[in-house]
């Protein structure tokens, strides 16, 4: 299990235990963290997933591949740490990451 | 592939526009839709003898398959281990073929009205007109329609100076345009307005366009001849009076830049929304329309509710779901369709007069 911290734009925070294997997005929607859409399942076909990385974490989720980038294209106030977390596969490393959420989805 | 608005320059790909000025269309069933609930609506109704029109907004068939995961396996069909979303699609059409659909593409259902004699009128965004004896709503997860950029009071410039389609480019002659995006529709609309506006401005979140290879070519030249001002970064506000808009503010790297601007054109692809099927006087549950399990019927005797747009206890949102409750809605149909004619519980694999009508005998 790995702890996921996901920070709202107001700066309230909700930790999550997330089993490795499955995907960041799945783990929020299973917590119902609030802010995720995930309008397409998990497909990397909608960017309703998107959120922010810290830096300090960038090396341990990775980088957003061509199909997730070109995705990205469909978000709103995407940034350097942006990922769509249907993306980043949870593992035990993972353990203590800290994910921001957008102000909005599409 | 990426979902695409206005991927064709010069006009409304799709619209058959056959609806303008034919009058009238009398027929059995309107299915609203063409996905693969709605493809497979067409085999089973037509197995009862069932004739049917299809109006689908998007201007090819299979719906969220074709738009959204063309390319994507699907691994939960009975049968197919693994197909894709355009096979599917495909194979659907193959399989319906016999049944002679007529297809309205790039057309939406706007009113849908219950008429004296207990029929149905219905009417499109481009003024099709039907007379149906049941409708079968097969929308999904609604119609795909162009994303809004969430930027503070752009409602307010749309129709004037913010376009999320191009009808006509005499309009944008002239204009000091903003096209955003990095797609086909961003770098087709680049290239044909160029030579018509006053500026263009070409803005994409990073330099890397998913575009055709050789529009990016033809793109970065006019970029090189000074034609086109492409800029890496994102809108993040917008000015303007009385629906008119006048300038930008653009976030780059470098920092924030306030740009001219009296057209925007952004194209951030396609989302799905209700529509108008909220406003036909069904029962909606959180813009799910509730359907009974036995047939599939709304609220509204002869109106049904097919795959994804509706809800009942222990729904799942799978295609397969959809065949199952295709399969039920057509039964019921019948009963509206041909009053008093009894129906024979048949197979296709032993029943000749089913295969007559597959063509396969």
């Amino acid at each position: 299990m790995a702890k996921i911290t996901f920070v709202q734009p107001d700066g309230s925070q909700q930790t999550v235990e997330a089993k490795p294997g499955m995907t960041v997005m799945e783990a929020a929607k299973l917590n119902d963290v609030a802010g995720i859409e995930a309008e397409c399942g998990g497909a990397c076909a909608c960017a309703t997933c998107h959120i922010y990385v810290d830096a300090a974490w960038r090396d341990k989720t990775g980088k957003p591949a061509e199909m997730e980038e070109d995705m990205l294209d469909f978000a709103f106030d995407v940034r350097e740490e942006s990922r769509l977390c249907c993306q980043i596969k949870v593992t035990d490393a993972l353990e203590g990451l800290t994910i921001r959420v957008p102000a909005k989805q599409f | 592939m990426a979902p695409e608005n206005g991927a064709t320059a010069g006009g409304d790909p799709g619209r058959d526009g056959q609806g303008f000025g034919t009058g009238e269309i009398t027929t059995d069933v309107v299915i609203i839709g063409a996905g693969p609930v709605g493809l497979f609506a067409v085999f089973e109704l037509g197995l009862l003898d069932i004739k049917c029109h299809v109006v689908d907004i998007l201007g090819k068939v299979g719906g969220q398959c074709a738009e959204l995961y063309p390319e994507k396996p699907i691994y939960d069909i009975p049968g197919l281990p693994v197909v894709t979303g355009q096979e599917l699609t495909d194979r659907l059409m193959e399989q319906i073929k016999p049944f002679g659909a007529t297809f309205h593409l790039g057309e939406r259902v706007d009113a849908l009205e219950r008429l004296p004699d207990g029929r149905f009128a219905l009417s499109t965004d481009i003024g099709s007109r039907f007379n149906t004896r049941v409708v079968v709503i097969a929308a999904g997860g609604g119609s795909f329609t162009p994303k809004r950029p969430p930027l503070d009071g752009i409602e307010a410039f749309e129709g004037q100076s913010v376009h999320y389609s191009v009808r006509r480019m005499e309009d944008l002659r002239g204009k000091d345009v903003l096209i955003v995006g990095g797609g086909d529709s961003a770098l087709d609309w680049t290239l044909n307005l160029a030579p018509l506006a006053n500026s263009l401005t070409l803005l994409h979140r990073r330099d890397e366009f998913r575009g055709a290879p050789h529009s990016v070519e033809r793109m970065r030249a006019l970029v090189g001849e000074g034609k086109v001002r492409l800029m890496i970064g994102q809108v993040t506000a917008l000015d303007g009076v009385g629906g008119q808009l006048s300038a930008v503010t653009i976030k780059t790297k470098d920092g924030d830049e306030h740009v001219p601007v009296t057209a925007l054109l952004p194209f951030f692809g396609l989302t799905m929304k209700l529509g108008p099927i909220a406003s036909w006087g069904l029962n909606l549950d959180e813009n799910l329309i509730p359907a009974d399990t036995a047939k599939f019927e709304t609220s509204e005797p002869g109106i049904f509710a097919i795959g994804d747009i509706n809800t009942y206890p222990g729904k799942l949102k799978l295609i397969l779901s959809g065949f199952h409750e295709a399969a039920l809605m057509a039964q019921q149909a019948h009963r509206y369709v041909h009053p008093g004619k009894k129906l024979l519980f048949q197979y296709t694999t032993s029943s000749s007069n089913l295969q007559k009508k597959l063509g396969v005998r």
